[in-house]
């Protein structure tokens, strides 16, 4: 792999056009991951999710160049219809489209930040590979005191042109004092087995809000892992909702720093998987102030030989008195095959917190299975009933309604 | 202040902290093939015991001390210490208590163990180890009238070659991780019990361990078989002197339940925990195992955690057999410097078992506590059920709590239930304590008993009572 890393390095570098020490910067990070390599089951953060082992079993040996000279068609089709919305389009890794077309033009600014190198804290090898093969890297800042009319969706697209890459994206966004985006990134693949790791970086000025979801609903044979940064001023909000299903493979990493006083964080995910997939979601929700406040919600139906993963981890500073955490984690577990593995974590250091987890699993309840097909529903329906109840509870935390309407549709919720 | 003044005070705050002045035999310091070959030698092993030791310590060569644990320590240098360190009274063995050395008899009656028979208020056996030897083990005709046997492991090497030889390292094998292999290679003394098919033994049966020597480590083997049908309560307790240095303590105890038998396993750990400025304190590494390995056995694990600088340890049910039951009931209290990082383990393996975990941590000072536990239900464990409840408590701003569970569930007809609250006293239950006269100490103490009293429960009588003292006086000083 070294070999094929310093070809697609050096193939990659010759079409930027960069300074000495970018080079540099970026040299160091392919040596960094060079030396790491991927991460692996010995990394705590991984025990459950060996990515090393599943690029080797599933996609076999990666190809790290891509071309991006020349430019893809958009195709129209996968845009959602019936919600007006801004859009930014990434069709196999690069760029095709900013379109704000919604929003007033002076409120919003688009900063090219490709020489930037991300420095996350709580990473991994993976933002060093990030660092040193993204080419393009935007930073949106929206202005104070705007919020945005429309939402944000981002199309994540991949194509049938490109097999067996790693893709690597990289997006920063800035909300000043008082804005507020809303956000939605969407999956769309029609490639088979590629490894797709994106990283975002928020940045939430005071009584900014954020709404980010992330939806990965199509069925597809690539491994995908995301990493946010979300860093939090005093009242500000930030609202994450994961639906984890579509992808062979996919890791979803939240890491939150609650910094100002009253910032609050919410972290919300359904898995529902099946046909031997492997999706994980981790979050850190780092309290570092007082006054904050957190709440986790994660819920997994498992079908045949999926299995999911949940780690959770609560960290309250010996400053952040009056923090209030809360988690929870349900699985249910259909098929005899499928697994569910949970680590939620609390680290506390300061003693007048209100800190709490659960995590239960298992499968459907019997008795409640029979007192719908007493009532005369079929086996099947009483299940689905079940399951829908099960996870409409995450959906509905979803606070824009608008939204939320839209990916009830999307995964077939009833009310 | 005058030393002996200083000392008076120190005892104040850890009243076994005293040290018996006794005259001691020691292996040469240092750890190597000779020092085993002296312990082995010394307790007139038969070779395959020496071949078991040497076979864990070739192991040990290549294994490294573990470094994931939450609390950290300086490096411990294995070659600085002592491995076997036993009264020079106790050489050849004294046939009854009557030739014991007074000295150590003191001892053990300072401690509130008397090992005279007719001084117990009520029948419990001792087994009482002194540094690497075991002293003495009482009442013992009574239960050998029953079959039971109850003695040193040194002595069961030598008298019961057949069931060690079966049973030692069947669940801890000589493979295992760092200190439990360091415990295989160099173990010195330890209890031995065995309850024959379809006994119910008649009395509480209990160890007490005192590490007395400096320099030294303490690395006792316990060794407890519940044959089918039977029944067996063991109690532990554990105390060493005031020492500037810190001690290692690397115990191994393995349990195992056949068919329908019931081991009950108890603990008061209350080593010395250093001072208030965190300096001296035992490090207490010790692996604890049970093996329910025949069809409806149950393995009870309850322990009280006071003492120790350092505590690390998960005790641990394997639940093998069909329909078996795993408990695991804990008090971990730290104060001061004090650091724990413990938990339990619960491997289901046959189909219909059951765990229950409850765990309940205080920490207060500057100390810092972790649970860690491991809830991991296989595929083929179909039907079985584990309730995990862990709680913490903080006292003040400066110490820490920590939850980490590790579950995993591979079945799909199989439930597990986790929760974990952290918090501190309320102002609300103090306020109202104290306006019925309670002043803040006494209602800080009464609270958490009140806390505790689903672990505390789970102690024996005589137990509960000491316990409920020492949860007292561990956390004096924390309030107000």
């Amino acid at each position: 792999m070294k070999e094929q890393l310093q070809k697609d390095f050096d193939n990659s570098i010759k079409n930027l056009s960069l300074s000495q020490k970018d080079i540099e910067i970026k040299k160091f990070c392919l040596e960094n991951f060079i030396d790491k390599g991927f991460p692996n089951k010995k990394e705590e953060d991984w025990k459950f999710s060996d990515l090393n082992q599943i690029i080797k079993k599933n996609i076999g040996e990666l190809s790290f160049y891509n071309d991006q000279a020349s430019t893809n068609k958009v195709d129209t089709s996968v845009f959602v219809d019936g919600l007006e919305h801004n859009k930014i389009v990434f069709i196999n890794g690069r760029i095709e489209k900013i379109d704000f077309e919604y929003e007033k033009k002076n409120q919003i600014e688009i900063i090219d930040q490709s020489e930037t190198i991300n420095e996350f804290k709580n990473s991994n090898s993976l933002s060093d590979l990030n660092n040193a093969f993204t080419n393009k890297c935007f930073k949106i800042l929206v202005k104070k005191g705007y919020q945005l009319v429309k939402p944000l969706i981002i199309y994540h697209t991949t194509n049938s042109k490109i097999w067996s890459k790693n893709i690597n994206l990289r997006l920063n966004f800035e909300l000043d004092k008082d804005s507020s985006l809303r956000l939605i990134d969407l999956f769309n693949d029609t490639s088979q087995k590629n490894f797709l790791n994106i990283f975002y970086n928020f940045e939430l000025k005071e009584n900014a809000v954020l709404k980010n979801y992330k939806v990965d609903k199509f069925e597809n044979k690539n491994i995908k892992y995301s990493f946010n940064n979300i860093d939090q001023d005093k009242n500000s909000i930030s609202e994450t909702f994961i639906l984890s299903s579509g992808s062979n493979f996919s890791k979803n990493e939240i890491n939150c720093n609650l910094n100002g006083v009253y910032a609050s964080a919410f972290v919300n995910g359904v898995f529902s998987l099946n046909n031997d997939k492997h999706h994980e979601i981790r979050s850190i929700i780092n309290h570092l102030t007082e006054n904050t406040k957190s709440y986790q919600l994660i819920k997994s139906v498992l079908d045949e030989n999926s299995k999911a993963v949940y780690q959770g981890k609560i960290f309250v500073n010996s400053d952040a008195q009056k923090t209030d955490g809360y988690q929870l984690s349900k699985a249910i577990l259909l098929k005899k095959e499928s697994e569910f593995n949970a680590k939620p974590e609390l680290e506390i250091y300061a003693d007048d917190v209100k800190c709490s987890h659960g995590s239960a699993s298992g499968s459907l309840n019997e008795d409640s299975i029979f007192y719908l097909m007493s009532r005369g529903l079929s086996y099947q329906q009483s299940r689905e009933l079940l399951i829908n109840g099960f996870l409409l509870d995450v959906v509905e935390k979803i606070t824009d309604s608008e939204i939320k309407n839209l990916i009830k549709n999307m995964i077939g919720i009833k009310e | 202040m005058d030393n002996r003044q200083k000392e008076i005070n120190n005892l104040k705050d850890y009243k076994y902290g005293f040290s018996t002045d006794i005259e001691n035999i020691q292996a040469p310091k240092g750890l190597n093939e000779d020092v085993i070959k002296f312990i082995s030698n010394i307790k007139k092993e038969p070779a395959w015991m020496l071949e078991f030791r040497l076979k864990a310590f070739e192991r040990f060569k290549v294994l490294k001390e573990p470094d994931w644990q939450k609390p950290k320590f300086p490096k411990i240098d294995y070659q600085d210490l002592y491995y076997y360190s036993a009264p020079k009274s106790m050489k050849d063995k004294p046939k009854s208590l009557d030739e014991l050395d007074p000295k150590l008899l003191e001892t053990y009656k300072k401690l509130g163990i008397p090992l005279q028979e007719q001084a117990r208020l009520n029948g419990i056996a001792v087994d009482a180890v002194f540094d690497s030897v075991s002293v003495a083990t009482t009442f013992k005709d009574e239960l050998t009238k029953q079959g039971i046997i109850f003695c040193p492991i040194s002595e069961a090497i030598q008298n019961h070659p057949e069931l060690v030889k079966k049973y030692l390292g069947s669940v801890i094998p000589t493979s295992d991780h760092f200190f439990a292999t360091l415990n295989s290679a160099v173990f010195t003394d330890g209890s031995f019990v065995y309850i024959p098919e379809g006994v119910r033994c008649p009395m509480e049966l209990s160890t007490y361990f005192r590490i007395n020597a400096s320099n030294t480590g303490q690395f006792e083997r316990t060794l407890i078989i519940a044959d089918k049908g039977s029944y067996v309560s063991y109690l532990e307790g554990c105390t060493a002197p005031m020492r500037d240095e810190n001690q290692l303590h690397a115990a191994n105890v393995e349990l195992i339940a056949l068919d329908d038998a019931e081991i009950k396993y108890s603990t008061v750990q209350n080593w010395y925990p250093g001072d208030k400025d965190g300096k001296g304190g035992i490090y207490n590494f010790v692996t604890k195992r049970g093996l329910c390995k025949g069809k409806n056995s149950k393995i009870s694990w309850t322990q009280v955690e006071t003492g120790s600088a350092i505590t690390w340890k998960y005790p641990s049910c394997i639940l093998k057999g069909d329909n078996s039951v795993g408990e695991f009931y804990s008090i971990a209290i730290t104060n001061n410097y004090q650091k724990a990082d413990t938990g339990t383990k619960m491997i289901h393996l046959g189909k219909n078992t059951k765990s229950k975990i409850i765990s309940k941590g205080i920490s207060a000072g500057s100390s810092d506590m972790t649970y860690r536990g491991l809830v991991d239900i296989s595929s083929k464990a179909k039907n079985s059920t584990n309730y995990t409840q862990c709680d913490s408590l903080l006292m003040g701003n400066k110490c820490g709590a920590h939850t980490v569970p590790y579950i995993k569930n591979k079945n799909s007809e199989s439930n597990i239930a986790h929760e974990a609250t952290t918090s501190k006293i309320s102002e609300e239950q103090l306020h109202y304590c104290q306006q019925r006269g309670l002043n803040p100490e006494e209602a800080v103490g009464l609270i958490v008993n009140g806390f505790c009293k689903e672990v505390l429960q789970q102690l024996p009588m005589e137990f509960a009572v000491e316990a409920q003292k020492l949860v007292g006086i561990s956390l004096e000083g924390s309030v107000g």
